[in-house]
């Protein structure tokens, strides 16, 4: 089985161009190109160089440290991981959380959701959208937009800042907490707490919606290069609470196809593998999933922000939600079908974070202190839960000794895999078929990466990296030409 | 100071907490960048290391690109620090070593339920992993060590701060531990 471009039929006659590693991107990655004698390209691919496994090495384990050692899959989304382990082992201690436990779960979920996003647009992915693709690679990044747009960045910052302080008050630390615990969480919210919160809300939801404002400009002054930017039709997936709204917490699977129809609904997480399969291929440490009832070639689907966005019926937040219903009927909803819609869907989903996080510190159940909960003891627990990054699965078994004996984990950037690299191969032939490569070329490659704001950290659970580098060696293996993303070290490479 | 501190960081085998444990010095960013220029790091697209005053590694070394980034890193840099608990002695990932790295593969790739096309990844451009996780100290001279599963962003503001600063860099209570 191969896709388009996915293989080239003889990969020995051409030249070879590597991007190593991908920058302003979380974990390690490269994308290699071939291409033949008139620069046509025959092959691209997304590799994930890195494997760590995680699911092997927590065999063995007693089932509550599994929270606190999983989230260290990933520094940027801990909380993911956190939660998401502790819904797999709520379900094996059979324990039905409180109303505060779970709010509390929600509050830290939606902290995690908000500085996530604030980081992804602000300090890895605004430099491309607001200096241009194929900008000066020197100006293009968080000091360029510092430098550049003070004001801009301070409120990046800010708000990634924000996410963080919910972070800590619910988790205990800003990055790897210990604040969820199979059956609940072990820290409630002091009165000090939720008012030191509730002192800025109001301004992280007016900045939330500042920033959607600047995607849709950005759409709007580049209308026809955002809409068909490696913009490809592609099946969707994603968690929808029982009445259709979006919700990141807690919901059944819900999948579309390319042209909205829905594939299946409500289906139940904790058998999530009678929908979703996956598969390896020898060239990426990272799988390749996809719904069973289409098989592997045309199962593959998206997740993550843009999914959520047009997978839900409604976003139960009023701002966000009127922010949804003009991004999906904008330009006769294309720009939600377009590849760097994921920055416009981001941006929408930070203003839902943020709208739920003034609601939840209204809730007077925030500040309860009834916070644990115990059922009848199980063998199995699935955890599902949407990350930043998209749908996140954690599939525990645990034995009569309380020794983890099984782990299964599919996590957002893997569900991705097959829609990035689609994405790369559309940008290689829009973009770079028939020239002569240079910086600004390859970073358009980048950029298309950046839109899914993959976590190849997480992606590499079983293994690990990203860089960029392009060569090109010709046929005999003598090297042509090379990029390297900054001239002045290339001569310091081996 | 006339001219600005040029300054690597990269992330090995770990996570990018410590990374983001950086970031969370917070609105103190937008003052760090009047003193300090960033080389390589994730957060430029530079993507080999040029010479530097000072390198931070996050993450031990799990593959064989590891090695080469790290000594790139050292090749390269005046001052080169430890950051976290995984660049220090392996942290999380090094929890492999005590299992054989083919049988993990084999379990991830081959023999997990679920797979429809199993086998392990071969392909020549995925850098082959170390059989065990390695501390980078075992690998090049390291002039620093911030523990911490991340340091605390307090811990990077107050040994940058000092570094600038021309003293040498002294953690103290509250800022020095290891969770």
């Amino acid at each position: 089985m191969s896709f388009k471009l996915e293989t080239a039929v003889y990969p020995e006659k051409l030249k070879r161009v590597a991007i190593e590693p991908v920058s302003r991107v979380e974990g390690h990655g490269k994308v290699t190109i071939l291409l033949d004698e008139n620069d046509q390209v025959h092959q691209v691919r997304l590799h994930i160089v890195e494997f760590r496994g995680f699911e092997k090495f927590i065999q063995g384990r007693p089932y509550w440290e599994v929270p606190v050692m999983v989230q260290r899959l990933c520094g940027i989304c801990p909380v993911s991981h956190h939660l998401a382990a502790s819904k797999a082992l709520d379900m094996i201690i059979g324990a039905k959380l409180t109303p505060t436990a779970e709010k509390l779960r929600r509050l830290m979920h939606a902290g995690q959701m908000l500085q996530s996003h604030a980081l992804h647009f602000f300090h890895l992915s605004s430099p491309d959208l607001m200096f241009g693709f194929g900008s000066d690679a020197a100006q293009r990044n968080v000091v360029g937009i510092i430098s550049a747009f003070p004001e801009v960045a301070k409120k990046g910052v800010l708000l990634r800042k924000y996410g963080q302080e919910v972070i800590r008050h619910t988790a205990g630390k800003r990055v790897h907490g210990t604040g969820s615990v199979p059956g609940g969480v072990n820290k409630s919210l002091t009165v000090d707490e939720r008012d030191q919160l509730l002192k800025d809300i109001y301004q992280m939801v007016a900045w939330s919606r500042e920033a959607v404002q600047i995607i849709r400009g950005l759409f709007e002054k580049n209308l026809e290069e955002y809409n068909a930017f490696g913009r490809f039709p592609a099946n969707s997936m994603s968690l929808v609470r029982a009445d259709g709204a979006m919700d990141l917490y807690h919901g059944g699977l819900r999948a579309r196809d390319a042209a909205g129809k829905v594939i299946f609904d409500h289906h139940n997480y904790e058998h999530y593998w009678e929908v979703i399969s996956e598969d390896v291929k020898p060239w990426s440490y990272m799988k390749f999933p996809f719904m069973k009832a289409f098989g592997p070639d045309d199962g593959w689907y998206r997740v993550g922000p843009l999914a959520r966005v047009s997978n839900c019926d409604f976003i139960p937040t009023p701002l966000a939600d009127k922010a949804r219903e003009e991004f999906l009927a904008f330009d006769a909803g294309r720009a939600a079908g377009a590849t760097l819609g994921y920055h416009w869907a981001r941006m929408i989903e930070m203003l839902h974070a943020a709208e739920t996080i003034k609601d939840l510190l209204h809730d007077e159940d925030i500040l309860g202190t009834d916070l644990m909960a115990k059922g009848e003891r199980v063998q199995r627990g699935v955890g599902v839960i949407e990350a930043p990054r998209g749908t996140l699965i954690h599939h525990y078994r645990v034995n009569e000794d309380d020794q983890v004996i099984r782990a299964n984990l599919i996590v957002s950037t893997t569900h991705n895999n097959q829609p990035m690299n689609e994405a790369i191969r559309q940008v290689a032939k829009q973009y770079l078929n028939g020239k002569k490569l240079t910086e600004g070329l390859l970073n358009h490659i980048e950029v298309a990466i950046r839109c899914f704001d993959p976590c190849l950290s997480c992606a590499t659970h079983a293994l690990g990296q990203m860089p960029l580098e392009v060569s090109l060696i010709d046929a005999k293996g003598g090297c042509l030409d090379r990029m390297v993303k900054n001239q002045q070290a290339a001569s310091l490479t081996d | 100071m006339d001219r600005k501190l040029k300054v690597a960081t990269t992330s090995l085998a770990g996570c990018f907490g410590c990374h983001m444990s950086f970031l969370d010095i917070d609105e103190r960013l937008l003052d760090l960048i009047q003193l300090i220029e960033f080389d390589r790091s994730p957060l430029t697209d530079i993507k080999h290391c040029g010479p530097c005053d000072l390198g931070i590694i996050e993450g031990g070394v799990c593959n064989a690109e590891n090695v080469h980034v790290l000594r790139e890193f050292r090749r390269n840099c005046k001052i080169l620090i430890a950051l976290g608990a995984c660049a220090i002695n392996g942290g999380l990932p090094a929890q492999r070593n005590q299992l054989d790295l083919r049988d993990i593969l084999e379990e991830v790739y081959q023999t997990e339920p679920g797979l429809t096309h199993g086998g392990i990844p071969n392909d020549p451009e995925l850098p082959l992993p170390l059989n065990k996780v390695h501390p980078i100290h075992e690998v090049v001279k390291i002039d620093y060590f911030l523990p911490g599963c991340p340091p605390p962003a307090d811990a990077i503001w107050k040994f940058l701060t000092d570094l600038l600063a021309g003293r040498t860099p002294h953690l103290g209570h509250g800022l020095l531990h290891y969770d």
